[in-house]
């Protein structure tokens, strides 16, 4: 059952990640993004992750993609008009991605994974509690990381509002 | 279903995010393939934290949710200042680094 549900969303996510990079109109791309973000949240939870895969609703799916469909609906850059300058780039990028797949899974089939050694076991999880889990996680081995995030933001809001200023005269 | 069905579906989707940034030309688009490969990578890193039994990978997530979530902002941002400036969203005509 669990393999059916991960082989309908893993195909779905496929194929709308394709659609993300095949689709003319930006718009379609965005709705097919969110296609994508909603199956990988579907995985997170069939990884015994519901925490980030609520996560990833709300702020992939919630704030960042509705982010792109305002600045879409803003500049309404219309459909792209195809290979432009470079007219042997899209073949070759083709050729390229399939080469970066081949090149990852060789990876994988040659690298042995390690055996586990963790002692958080999904039952182990869900006895503690997702959100704690990580909560825990995350104040205490990871504190430095987690206040640098809060810096990282904080950079990330003052450069928006520098960067969406009009531009003063002369 | 094994840890390997999550990775490969990771490799696929950070492929098929880095052949968008390549072949598009409208930089909201190639953004959108950025977003696709972060959450290819994503994948991985929940998939390898349920594996090897630890918290680490899921943590790491929720920086990277943080992390792309100002790149976003700041990205768009200049993407708008670009349009602002120049009236184009088309990569190829945006070539010279002088405003």
């Amino acid at each position: 059952m669990d393999l059916l549900i991960f082989y309908f969303f893993a195909g779905l996510a496929m194929i709308a990640a394709m659609g993300v990079v095949a689709v003319r109109s930006a718009v379609y791309s965005a709705l097919c993004l969110a296609v994508v973000f909603v199956s990988l949240a579907a995985l997170y939870v069939l990884l015994s992750a519901p925490f980030i895969a609520v996560a990833q609703v709300m702020i992939y799916a919630g704030a960042i993609l509705i982010l792109f469909v305002f600045v879409i609906m803003m500049l309404s850059p219309g459909v792209d008009q195809g290979a432009g300058a470079l007219k042997r780039q899209r073949p070759l990028a083709i050729v390229f991605g399939l080469a970066l797949v081949i090149e990852l899974l060789a990876v994988l089939a040659v690298a042995g994974l390690p055996a586990a050694r963790g002692t958080f076991t999904p039952e182990k999880i869900a006895q503690i509690g997702s959100v704690q889990a990580v909560g825990a996680a995350l104040f205490t081995d990871f504190l430095l990381p987690f206040e640098i995030t809060s810096l990282l933001l904080l950079v990330a809001i003052i450069g928006v509002i520098v960067l969406a200023k009009k531009p003063r005269k002369g | 279903m094994t840890v390997h069905h999550f990775i490969i579906l990771s490799a696929i989707l950070f492929s098929i995010g880095a052949v968008g940034v390549l072949v598009r030309r409208n930089p909201l688009i190639m953004f959108m393939s950025v977003e696709l490969m972060l959450n290819s990578v994503n994948l991985a890193f929940v998939a390898f934290s349920r594996y090897l039994q630890v918290l680490d990978g899921q943590v790491f997530v929720f920086l990277i949710l943080a992390v792309a979530a100002a790149e976003v902002a700041v990205g768009l941002a200049i993407i708008v200042a670009i349009f602002r400036t120049r009236e184009t969203v088309d990569v190829d005509e945006i070539s010279g680094l002088k405003g």
